[in-house]
Formats: C-alpha cells, structure tokens, sequence
C-alpha cells in the first residue's frame, strides 16, 4: 500500500507509519483506499459474505437446535417445546416465542449487567419475520383442538458478536426450526398430556397423539443478508469493524420463493435510491441461494447419520 | 389498483389520501422545544431538551449525539417500543448536523398521546418538528409515511389500526423532504419522480419486490405533499401557531 501515489496529506503520512497503525488512526480513510481497489482488509471482494457453517443439533437436550457460524460470528440456537392450552381465539395453533440474548461473553461492547441494546431490537425483529414470513404453520404445532397444543421457545445466544448479528440469527433460528423434531406425546387417564416413552409401548391404553416423530414442513425459509451503503459501494456482510467504521446498513430479507418480508434500513448518512435497494436485492437474492444450499446440506448430512 | 373502489376505506378516505394532519408547536414551557403532530387519532407530543454538556460511554465524543426516549400510552417500555427507539435514534441521527455541537447530547422525549395506526411516522413527523423548534441545526427535515399493502395488491397510504391488521404488509418510509417542493416533476421518461433518497425504511409482511418499488413511488409522492404542510407550519410567523389540513 505504501507504493501507490499518494496525493493528500493523510495518505502521505500513511506512507510513512505503519499499516496497522493507520488503520487505527485513520479507519475510514483505510477502508476508502480498500473499496477504492474493490477488495476488503479481509481479502474478500465488496459483494461476498464470509464462509458459512451451519452445525445441526449441538444442544442434545433441546427438540432442535444450531450452532451457526457466518465468518467469526457465532450463534447458538435452542428450541424447546412445551404444551400449552390454546388461546381461544385460535384453537387448533400452537405458539412461538422468540428471545435473543447478548451475554458479556460476545462483544467487548456488552458490559455485564446491563442488556445491550441492540439484543430487544434483534430479538423483535426476528420474531417479526419469523412469524410474518409464514414459514411455521402453528397448525402444525396443535395436538387436542381447543386443549393442548405446543409452545416452542427458541433461545439465541449470540457467542460472538462481529457483525451481521441480525443474518446470523436468523439463519440459526431457521436451522433450528428445521432440525426440531416433535416428540411423541400421550394423553393419560387425567386427560392430561404427557410424553410418551419407550416402556409405555406395552400399554395399549396409551395411544400416542401424534403418531411419531416428525419435523415440521417448512413453506419458505426465509434468509437475511445486511449490506453497508457507503458513497457508491455496497458492501456485503460487514464485520462488527466494518459497522462500526460505516453507518448505513441495509438488511434484507428474502424468502426461497423470492418474496420480500423485511427491508430494514435505520438511518444512516447514505440516503438509499430505488437502484440500491435493487443492487441490494440482488446480493441478497445471491445469499438466499447459497445458504440454503448450505442449509440442505447440513440437513441431508444429519439424515445419514 | 384502479380497479378498487375510491371509497373503498372504513372512514371513506381514498386510497392515497391521508388523514387531516395537524402540527401545533412550542406547546411546553420547559423543554427547549416541543411540536404536537396528529394524523387522525394517532397523537404524538415530542419534547426535544438540548444540546446538554457530554456524551454517553462509547459514543464518539467529536460528535453530537441523540437519545430517544420512548412514551408508550399505556404500560411499560417493552421491546416494540425500544425498537421505535432505535429507529428513530437512528433517523434522528443521519438528518442532524452533528459536528456543530461536538460532544453534546440532545434528547428527544416522544409521548404517544393515542395511537390509530402509523406511529411510528407520526412520532418522527412529531420530532422533526420539535427539533425545528428547539432550533437544532438540521441537514433537512425528514418526512415519514406508512404504505400499507392490502390483500387485492393495492397500497394505501397513511393506514388506521383496523386497516394495518388487515394488510399483507406496512411499509414505513422515510424522506428528507425535497429543496423545493413546488418545483415542477422532471417530466423525462426514465426519470421519475423518485428523486428522493430513502432515509429509513422498514418493511413487513410478505410482499413482491415489485410491490415494494410501487410503495416508494407512492410514498415519496405523499411525501412531497406532507412536506408542503411541515415547511407551511414552520414558516408560519408565530411559533405558538398550528396549522391543519384535510
């Protein structure tokens, strides 16, 4: 970097100091010499993510769960189902509820004791797609009209917070909602719903609600990618560096069908035109594709086993 | 969407035609600004109180910063409202001039006084006010509008809370209202009349890509109209004025 003309008198003085230290000194200008050239201090070219990983079934004690890695964010996904009465006005749905947590562990910018504060906002965003999106059908989640049906908790945790907190999430809740599986439940004398396990087979009494075990069917998996505006760049995936140097992010969120359910833009000192939020668009039409590949094939991998 | 009858709504509004919008200003005595906006029934007060000495831990000290505290009607501040926080924060940020003051806090405390439906762009139509009246410095001011996309494919603009439970999908945009308004549309056919970047904008529900361009043309046209009103009732000579408008 030091060889190239250098015309201003920051660049000049980047000349002269050290990479590093230019980076922590000036990191705007560092990142703008980088988009200038098309590439990122990561190597990665504007419009790539980072490598994804998605790792079914972590958490041996949740009906489903994953462990999602988008670069070096990490988060943790955990369903738990519990049975619960049905509210009247819908008697044959079960219920989703959705909480994100940010531990102190995940950011030097959480501090213990006190939520960070982008954890609500996260958490009720993701509930906002989740069930707008109309990928759960709650039906599916109705065991006794009217008496019994199954409430999931989904828990994130994000593990370690560098950017794209929001497409991480998402894609773990996704995951996980796609690894859960329903266990088998009985009615006993009582009426009462209880799980049915292996020794009870011999009684014939017991007839399992819901013949066996089964996994929801998913209508359309809804993906996220979040992009930084800055000048005329867009920039895919950022890292929490990246966020935090660049203000205007754009997150969107497309279904496999190719239907919008969020666009989310806060604020931010770009202004976003119809032909950003169409480049935007695209880049995320590109993400859905490959991350439900990546989806698949962490499902198809686990039925083996 | 021509197809729809043009009194098709519950309160016999036209598709794309908004609630009487009224703004009244300097309503408290304390804080250093304050604005009233009401679409219909839904009623914000914002009080703006600022710039004050300092910024928070973490934020960069060369720069003013912004704080929002949001007001539900009734209840506690939960995660909906710490969302509109946010959101706003964020708007509010990206229109203030914020090296003008460095290292100072402004706070701008939003009160839902009734809630039909679109708050949120009623709040940050509230606030822009108040920002105005307490005579902070802005880059422009920002128009917000909510779209709403009903089942037929038709968009409807500035819904109530009966018509946003029917919709498929909200779409909440905001603006910075334009230099001049009463400038005449380029009429040149690949330039539209979208020459208004997006501020913020916030879409859910299921909708087309396509339904969402067709939303930002319609709220940016809404926009200019709501922006004719804002720039009416802040160029009016006396600051306790309000002005109204069906």
């Amino acid at each position: 970097m030091a060889s190239t003309d250098v015309d201003t008198a920051e660049a000049g003085l980047a000349a002269e100091i050290e990479v590093e230290a230019y980076r922590r000194l000036f990191p705007l200008q560092y990142y703008e010499r980088h988009l200038a050239e098309s590439v990122r201090p990561d190597s990665r070219a504007l419009n790539r993510a980072r490598d994804t990983t998605v790792a079914l079934g972590p958490v041996t004690c949740a009906d489903g769960s994953a462990l999602v890695k988008i670069g070096d964010t990490t988060m943790l996904a955990a369903i738990k189902l519990e049975v619960m009465i049905p509210t009247v006005e819908s008697p044959d749905e079960g219920s989703v509820a959705v909480d994100y947590q940010m531990p102190p562990i995940c950011s030097p910018l959480v501090r213990p004791g006190r939520s960070a504060e982008a954890a609500p906002v996260i958490s009720k965003q993701l509930s906002d797609v989740i069930m707008s999106s109309g990928m759960i059908n709650l039906k599916e989640f109705s065991l006794v009209s009217g008496k019994a049906a199954w409430i999931a908790y989904l828990d994130i945790y994000c593990l370690n917070a560098d950017g794209s907190l929001f497409d991480a999430a998402l894609l773990s809740a996704v995951a996980a909602f796609s690894h859960l599986q329903i266990p088998l439940v009985s009615l006993n004398d009582d009426g009462r719903v209880i799980t049915f396990s292996e020794e009870m087979k011999g009684k014939p009494t017991l007839e399992p609600v819901n013949k066996e075990k089964r996994r929801l069917t998913l209508a359309s998996i809804p993906f996220s990618l979040t992009c930084i505006l800055h000048d005329k760049y867009v920039v895919s995936d950022p890292t929490a560096e990246e966020e935090s140097i660049m203000d205007t992010h754009v997150t969107v969120v497309l279904d496999t069908k190719g239907r919008l359910i969020s666009l989310y833009k806060a604020g931010g000192t770009v202004l976003a035109y119809t032909s950003t939020f169409k480049e935007c668009i695209a880049l995320a039409k590109q993400r859905v594709e490959e991350l439900s590949e990546i989806l698949s094939e962490s499902l198809s991998a686990m039925d083996v086993e | 969407m021509g197809t729809k009858n043009l009194d098709d709504r519950a309160d016999g509004r036209t598709n794309n035609q908004l609630r009487p919008l009224t703004c009244s200003r300097n309503l408290l005595n304390r804080a250093h600004g304050s604005a009233r906006w009401s679409q219909g029934e839904t009623i914000v007060l914002a009080a703006v109180f600022g710039p004050k000495a300092g910024t928070k831990k973490g934020d960069n000290p060369e720069k003013a910063s912004i704080e929002v505290i949001w007001k539900p009607k009734i209840g506690q501040t939960g995660r909906q409202e710490k969302e509109c926080e946010m959101i706003l924060r964020r708007t509010l940020h990206s229109i203030c001039l914020l090296t003008v003051h460095p290292n100072t806090t402004t706070s701008v405390i939003v009160q839902v006084i009734g809630d039909d439906g679109a708050l949120l762009p009623c709040a940050i139509n509230a606030s822009c006010a108040a920002l105005v009246d307490a005579g902070i410095p802005l880059k422009y001011v920002a128009v917000a509008i909510s779209c709403g996309l009903a089942p037929g494919g038709s968009i409807i603009l500035d819904p109530t809370t009966q018509e946003e439970q029917e919709m498929e999908g909200i779409i909440t945009l905001v603006f910075p209202n334009p230099p001049l308004s009463v400038l005449p549309k380029p009429q040149s056919p690949g330039e539209e009349h979208i020459n208004l970047g997006v501020i913020t904008s916030l879409a859910c529900g299921v909708l087309s890509v396509a339904d969402y361009e067709r939303c930002l043309e319609r709220g940016s046209a809404a926009c200019i109209k709501i922006s004719e009103f804002l720039r009416r009732g802040l160029q009016s000579l006396s600051r306790e004025g309000s002005t109204s408008t069906t």
